[in-house]
């Protein structure tokens, strides 16, 4: 990938260069202002406090049990959404964007009017089975997955409308069924769609502050996760701040950088 | 990270915007002899401030015509690294003299209120708090302020005072989002201010304890010398300090200092 974008910089024309090294900039410089904020030296002892590690891996496991869902959920949303025939796609296409234009503060509170203790559903939860998800880590892995499963499905039924559906219309020829034409023609096509949509997602419920803390509330070891801890830390410590802002940048650039290299090159 | 960033940026803006419009009129900082006031008087003020000090900027704003006070409430903390960092502001208000301490450029100091803790529970106290004891029910869901915050702060004194160890199920990250917690039911009870709960007395029910007088949290509120408007900034502290501003701040539910 590296390679190609080398040969093809010398033909880039300068209207397009100079905004792009602009853009890049724009995105890049405060994570240079935190980089240059940050505590080198009393960074390591900072580093290794068993709170850090309890929240960034609390903060893993979440954002990746949430993506997993998002995927599970996600896929056959984007499928209806592309291939569908449903009145009104439109409309729903646009509902399923909420969350992304939501304060995720909103989004908590919504989540609680509905999965509460007394929320719509959530009282019959509470009620029948004992199941309460407010304060929970499944309510961090809920809240993550409300806010993060856009990215995901926005993304695949990009990849599925841009497919050439005449290979699904080949296999369907060839006696194939739809769940196996799926599975087997249309699933493989759209991969790089969905490995992208996936990363997004990841990416975005790594870094869940508003509707998490609102829905599952915060406490160490259960729902605290690592963007709860760099606020609380602003409060009082700001240099903690930035150190947890800084591990959590390393572990999300290495994880997907890593993530995308691998599955993205494979599959061109 | 990312709301207090886009929250600063925000505040950072709408300052910057009602300062220029500011001086278009004639300041009254340059002419500190001018009778009437004019000109905008940016207040930072604490979150729980909101209720009493929109009510005393309207006040103050009927009793001189010329002039304009504009607020940005927030966080202590917050507001005092956003006023370290530069954030044009007249008048800090904070919830804590911690914060107040932080802050580098300014006049003396006043305190002007005392708030005190109050156990907040849902409507019909649906989970049958009587007391403080009820905090230590691991069967009982409570949320408690973060030790971060102040009235974290003032609950762990209290805890501790009276020997108890809570078994909060969240630790929240200021008082209103332990307040949302109880009005929505989500928790049967939680530590808040006696302001709070009057704010929210639709949702929420207040149950008194003796042991609150053991926490009581100052508010100071003073002057900032890099402010724009300086004449501005001494009349709205003067006016809080008076027996009007008293007032409001009493009927909000503050204690006089």
């Amino acid at each position: 990938m590296s390679r190609r974008s080398r040969s093809t910089t010398g033909r880039l024309p300068l209207v397009l260069l100079l905004p792009a090294l602009l853009g890049l900039a724009f995105l890049l410089v405060p994570l240079i202002g935190l980089l240059a904020k940050a505590p080198w030296s009393t960074l390591p002892s900072r580093l290794f406090s068993a709170e850090v590690w309890t929240a960034l891996r609390l903060s893993l496991v979440c954002a990746t049990v949430a993506t997993l869902i998002c995927l599970l959920l996600g896929i056959p949303l984007a499928w209806l959404l592309a291939r569908g025939n449903l009145p009104g796609r439109g409309l729903l296409r646009a509902l399923v964007t909420v969350p992304l234009v939501l304060p995720p503060v909103v989004g908590g509170v919504a989540l609680l009017l509905v999965l509460g203790r007394r929320g719509l559903i959530g009282q019959h939860l509470d009620a029948w089975f004992g199941i309460s998800l407010p304060f929970t880590t499944a309510g961090v892995i809920v809240a993550e997955a409300f806010v993060a499963m856009p990215f995901l499905v926005i993304s695949v039924e990009g990849a599925l409308r841009a497919a050439d559906p005449r290979f699904e219309e080949a296999a369907a020829t060839l006696g194939a069924s739809r769940w196996l034409t799926f599975r087997r023609v249309t699933l493989p096509s759209i991969a790089p769609g969905v490995v992208a949509g996936a990363v997004l997602c990841w990416a975005r419920a790594l870094g869940e502050f508003g509707a998490t803390i609102t829905f599952a509330g915060n406490f160490p070891g259960r729902t605290t996760t690592m963007p709860l801890a760099v606020y609380l830390a602003l409060e009082t410590d700001p240099d903690v701040a930035v150190v947890l802002s800084i591990v959590l940048l390393l572990v999300s650039v290495v994880v997907l950088a890593s993530l995308r290299e691998r599955w993205l090159s494979g599959l061109r | 990270m990312f709301r207090r960033t886009a929250l600063a940026t925000l505040a950072a803006v709408a300052t910057l915007t009602l300062v220029s419009c500011g001086n278009d009129q004639p300041a009254a900082s340059n002419n500190p002899s001018t009778p009437t006031l004019s000109g905008t008087v940016t207040v930072f003020a604490a979150a729980s401030l909101t209720g009493s000090f929109t009510q005393l900027g309207k006040d103050f704003e009927a009793a001189n015509p010329g002039a304009k006070v504009v607020f940005n409430f927030a966080g202590s903390s917050a507001l005092a690294q956003q006023i370290n960092q530069g954030a044009p502001a007249d008048v800090f208000a904070s919830a804590a003299p911690k914060n107040m301490d932080q802050v580098t450029d300014k006049g003396t100091p006043t305190t002007f209120a005392q708030n005190t803790l109050e156990i907040a529970v849902p409507k019909g106290n649906p989970g049958n708090i009587t007391g403080l004891k009820d905090f230590t029910d691991q069967n009982k869901k409570i949320a408690l302020c973060a030790a971060q915050v102040p009235c974290g702060a003032a609950a762990e004194k209290v805890f501790k005072a009276v020997s108890l160890t809570p078994q909060p199920d969240s630790l929240e990250q200021d008082v209103k989002a332990a307040l949302t917690k109880v009005s929505l039911g989500e928790v049967d009870a939680a530590l808040v201010y006696k302001t709070d709960v009057l704010a929210a007395k639709d949702k929420v029910d207040g149950i008194e304890f003796p042991e609150a007088d053991m926490a009581i949290n100052e508010y100071p509120i003073a002057t900032l010398t890099k402010g724009a408007n300086a004449a501005g900034a001494k009349a709205f502290v003067d006016y809080v300090l008076s027996d009007k501003g008293k007032a409001v701040l009493t009927a909000a539910g503050f204690a006089a200092p």
